[in-house]
């Protein structure tokens, strides 16, 4: 038993000075770690990268299992394919590039060192827990960081035991101590507390737009990133059936909780009947009217999204609306007159149900793959599924999202995992989305530089710089425990007291964090 | 100094310690402590200064921490000191908590007093009844407080003056980390008790020799004396763990802590005592009263900074500023060998040891005037002590080490005048 098991007679836990003083430990705790890791050469750090690289894909079944039986949704099939594609994959893109040694640029006599963040507090949202846990993570490693993450409650449980496993495969690699940490128990003042600490120095929060909101307004820098809403637009030049059959599987991938997935398929008159049938044949379920209406009213509440139906399979959606589908169907698709406030189904659904609008024209078509990202969803991700590059690059042009897919899959490929963008589980959404970045977010939004600009006349020598390395002077060395035998050696941290179990009340108020956030998610 | 100043160290001699007020001025350090937070204190002119003094541990967590703070306020709205008389919600919960963390799992009873020499002199007595002996073995320069048993079990330094030193021969001094010595005092079986501050704290923090601790508990077992931890400096996971003498392999009979337990909130100390020595306080409860001691808002304070101080992350930054601070002193060491002649270190537990006799002395004004307060060793000032809180910030440790390389440097030439350093 410890001190801690003792019920404190005077409670203060609820107070801002006791969400201070629990958020400033931990970070500057990582401060320290931030500040020894910064004494790291590249071979240590890319060693322990790859050894937490290899952590993540030896856990990414079990935690996608995991994960899909905390929160009820989600494949977990799918989600082992995630938190894989966040290891090794998301290494191998970026094992080339140094985040550790100097540049020397001779041409414009600038020699350019990297310089980390810092202390990272990270926020990884309840759709993607595990991918983005790792992704976040290993980002935060290769530029030698230290981060503290902050897990979804709806996913705690499995975030805290991933992230333990990692830092503890990091240390073991040779890491500083608690370069990764994680909030054991989250809510949202004591995330706040943490958002505002001048010890934080850099979020990274991906989340409900309340939460990325709220690392803007912290005062600290952040990159926030808001919410997807993908229109997807066949044109009549597109190999319909390859079309239909990628729509498909990329809808239907994970149950559709990537916010990269297709949210509104667009196509006009002339091909409607033939990607109907492509879509069956892939799949599909095209509802009628009637059936709209009751995936209408089983989605969307007065209040909002229908949080239960996140992440759930399209024959289970299709069993609580009273449609009869066949159970091998893959997604519902729900064809709307039109596109706007009007119509619910026109927002963001983060579950397998594909709203499907038929333009007259490709004008008409355009002009609604736009307003579609007006709605929400603005500055995320879009898709097309053409052949003419010109009319690729008017769409690309007319609609406001910082990546648009051609012909694949948008969950993946916005993503990096079926086009060769950054593979990223952080989808930048730039100036239109209310963000700092548009791209998707890499280890090089980790680092900034300090710039040695030698003076530009040609009679001032630029240097050698070339043969110069920078100094690593490397872990530090345990100070001494005079008169201990094999002093030195510090102990490992005594585990943390069992947290107790939820109350009734704990969980209620649990579900109703989970519900706002994923309404908000949704809302917008 | 400013006017102001001036005129309060007037008022301070003429209505408070006029020798402690002069001795001061004349060390070179006008201190007078007003605002402080964190680490920092400020001077009544407006001087920081990073406090790597810290009261003997008693600001182990900072200064004002805002938790122990807010426990206190929060603590306020229901108890007061309390009455000693009667058993007591605060008392008993933060009994229950120490013994949590107890160094063995004999310990059972927490008696209670307002400060650390009150709570010595409750252990010696707590073991003279449990013994049915009298005398009291420590170390030659030991401090364990001022009260009537633990100045006794001190140096003379601050027994002879008041008439206080023993004169019965009931409290014997032996050399530290001479085993021979403490044999011999003990060998006569008629010792109730040897009480031993984990690392000596006033004496300079001489690091006990490897197995010297449990060789002297296992000297109490052969002669039948207790053994006392006085904790007071040492604990609270200054040493990386809760207690230094567990870090050492020792599990005590008795065990005393203050200062750091309350953070500096609220004055109380405690003596952590095993079944087997506790007998008095079931043979008379009433044996040994404290209106004061084990005050309720002090052990509300207390069980707050058990809590903190068990925390994974203190642990883990107690070990990083060792090692940081340690890494960084080991070159302004090599950078000044002929001065800076070695360091004494057990986790954030340090003494800075210099080439003179009262070399510690120079350093700490040098140290004041640089916006760093570290004390010299009251009975060895030839050593400094450094004393670095458990929760410091990696910008204010790179900060001390940076005012530390020009302090010493200006030490040493204070004391050595300008010879060239041996480098």
């Amino acid at each position: 038993m410890t001190a801690q098991q003792v019920e404190p007679l005077v409670d203060i836990s609820n107070s801002d000075a006791a969400r201070v003083g629990r958020a400033e430990m931990m970070l500057e705790r990582a401060r320290w770690a931030a500040t020894v890791f910064e004494r790291y050469d590249r071979e240590a750090t890319m060693a322990i990268v790859e050894a937490v690289a290899a952590k993540a894909h030896e856990h990414a079944a079990h935690f996608g299992e995991a994960v899909v039986a905390e929160s009820g949704f989600g494949v977990a099939a799918h989600k082992k394919i995630k938190n894989e594609l966040t290891a090794h994959p998301l290494v191998d893109f970026y094992r080339d590039q140094d985040f550790v040694n100097a540049r020397v640029d001779e041409a414009r006599k600038i020699v350019e060192l990297p310089r980390p963040a810092g202390v990272i507090f990270a926020l990884t949202p309840s759709t993607n827990p595990i991918a983005t846990l790792h992704f976040k993570a290993i980002l935060a490693l290769m530029t030698r960081n230290a981060i503290v993450i902050s897990p979804h409650p709806a996913v705690r449980e499995s975030s805290v035991a991933a992230a333990h496993a990692l830092c503890e495969a990091a240390v073991a690699a040779g890491a500083p101590e608690a370069v990764i940490q994680i909030l054991e128990h989250p809510t949202i003042p004591m995330v706040e507390a943490f958002m505002h600490s001048p010890k934080t120095n850099l979020i990274l929060a991906t989340g409900g737009t309340p939460m990325v909101r709220a690392a803007y307004s912290s005062s600290n820098p952040a990159i926030g990133v808001g919410p997807g809403n993908a229109p997807v637009y066949v044109d009549a030049t597109a190999e319909i059936t390859k079309a239909a059959r990628r729509i498909v599987d990329s809808k239907s991938f994970d149950n559709s909780v990537l916010c990269t997935n297709e949210s509104v398929l667009i196509t006009t008159q002339d091909i409607e009947k033939q990607l109907k049938i492509a879509l069956k044949s892939a799949g599909a379920h095209i509802c009628s009217d009637d059936e709209v209406e009751r995936l209408r009213r089983f989605l969307f509440h007065p209040r909002g999204f229908n949080v239960g139906a996140i992440g759930r399979d399209a024959s289970w959606i299709a069993g609580e609306c009273g449609i009869r589908v066949p159970s091998s169907t893959r997604i519902l698709v729900a064809p709307i007159g039109r596109i706007g406030v009007e119509e619910q189904l026109s927002r963001e659904k983060l579950c397998p149900v594909l709203a499907l609008h038929v333009a007259k024209s490709r004008d008409a078509a355009m002009t609604q793959a736009r307003a579609v990202l007006r709605l929400t969803g603005a500055g995320h991700s879009a898709a097309i599924h053409c052949r003419d590059e010109a009319v690729i690059m008017r769409y690309s042009g007319m609609v406001e999202a910082y990546r648009v897919i051609v012909n694949a899959p948008c969950s993946q490929g916005a993503a990096g995992f079926a086009t060769n963008l950054a593979p990223t589980f952080t989808i930048g959404t730039g100036y239109f989305g209310r963000s700092s970045i548009g791209e998707n977010i890499g280890p090089q939004h980790l680092v900034h530089w300090t710039r040695i600009a030698h003076n530009s006349d040609k009679g001032e020598p630029f240097g050698e710089y070339h043969g110069l390395k920078r100094e690593f002077r490397g872990p530090l060395a345990h100070a001494p425990a005079d008169g201990v035998p094999g002093a030195g050696a510090a102990q490992s941290p005594r585990h943390a007291p069992q947290s107790p179990a939820l109350d009734g009340a704990s969980k209620d108020e649990l579900r109703r964090l989970i519900a706002e956030e994923l309404r908000d998610l949704l809302r917008k | 100094m400013s006017q102001k100043k001036q005129d309060f160290l007037a008022r301070s001699k003429e209505f408070w310690n006029p020798g402690k007020t002069q001795d001061w001025i004349d060390m070179g350090v006008d201190l007078v402590i007003d605002r402080r937070e964190g680490y920092y204190l400020f001077d009544m002119d407006g001087q920081r200064l990073i406090d790597m003094h810290l009261n003997g541990g008693t600001y182990n967590l900072g200064h004002r921490h805002p938790e122990l703070v807010e426990v206190l306020k929060a603590g306020t709205e229901r108890f007061d000191m309390g009455n000693h008389h009667f058993p007591a919600l605060a008392r008993v919960a933060l009994a229950e908590a120490l013994r949590a963390t107890a160094p063995g799992p004999d310990f059972k009873y927490t008696a209670y007093a307002s400060g650390g020499g009150e709570a010595i002199d409750i252990a010696l007595k707590t073991a003279r009844h449990a013994n049915q002996k009298r005398r009291i073995v420590s170390i030659h320069k030991a401090y364990h407080g001022h009260t009537g048993l633990a100045v006794k079990a001190g140096d003379h330094r601050f027994s002879k003056l008041f008439l206080s030193e023993d004169t019965n021969d009931e409290f014997i001094h032996v050399k530290f980390n001479d085993l021979t010595a403490m044999e011999d005092a003990l060998r006569g079986r008629d010792v109730a008790a040897v009480i031993m501050e984990t690392i000596p704290a006033t004496y300079g923090f001489p690091m006990p020799e490897e197995g010297y601790l449990p060789a002297v508990k296992a000297l109490c077992e052969k002669y039948g004396a207790l053994y006392i931890a006085d904790e007071v400096q040492t604990g609270l996971m200054r040493t990386g763990e809760m207690w230094a003498c567990t870090r050492y392999g020792v599990e005590p009979d008795i065990m005393v802590t203050g200062k750091g337990i309350s953070g500096g909130m609220y004055p109380i100390a405690c003596v952590l005592i095993t079944e087997a020595c506790g007998g008095w306080l079931k043979e008379d409860g009433f044996g040994h009263m404290s209106t004061m001691g084990g005050a309720e808002l002090g052990c509300v304070v207390a069980m707050k900074t058990l809590e903190i101080v068990q925390r994974p992350e203190s642990r883990s930054m107690g070990q990083y500023i060792a090692d940081f601070l340690r890494a960084g002193l080991d070159d302004i060491c090599a950078a000044f060998p002929d001065f800076f002649i070695g360091i004494r270190q057990h986790g954030l537990v340090m003494g800075l040891m210099f080439n003179d006799p009262e070399g510690a002395k120079p350093v700490m004004k040098r140290l004041y005037e640089n916006g760093v307060w570290a004390i010299f060793s009251t009975l060895d000032p030839s050593v400094l002590q450094f004393k670095p809180g458990l929760l410091l910030s990696q910008a204010d440790a790179e900060e001390t080490l940076r005012r530390m390389a020009i302090a010493v440097e200006q030490a040493r030439e204070d004391v050595m005048g300008n010879r060239r350093r041996m480098v």
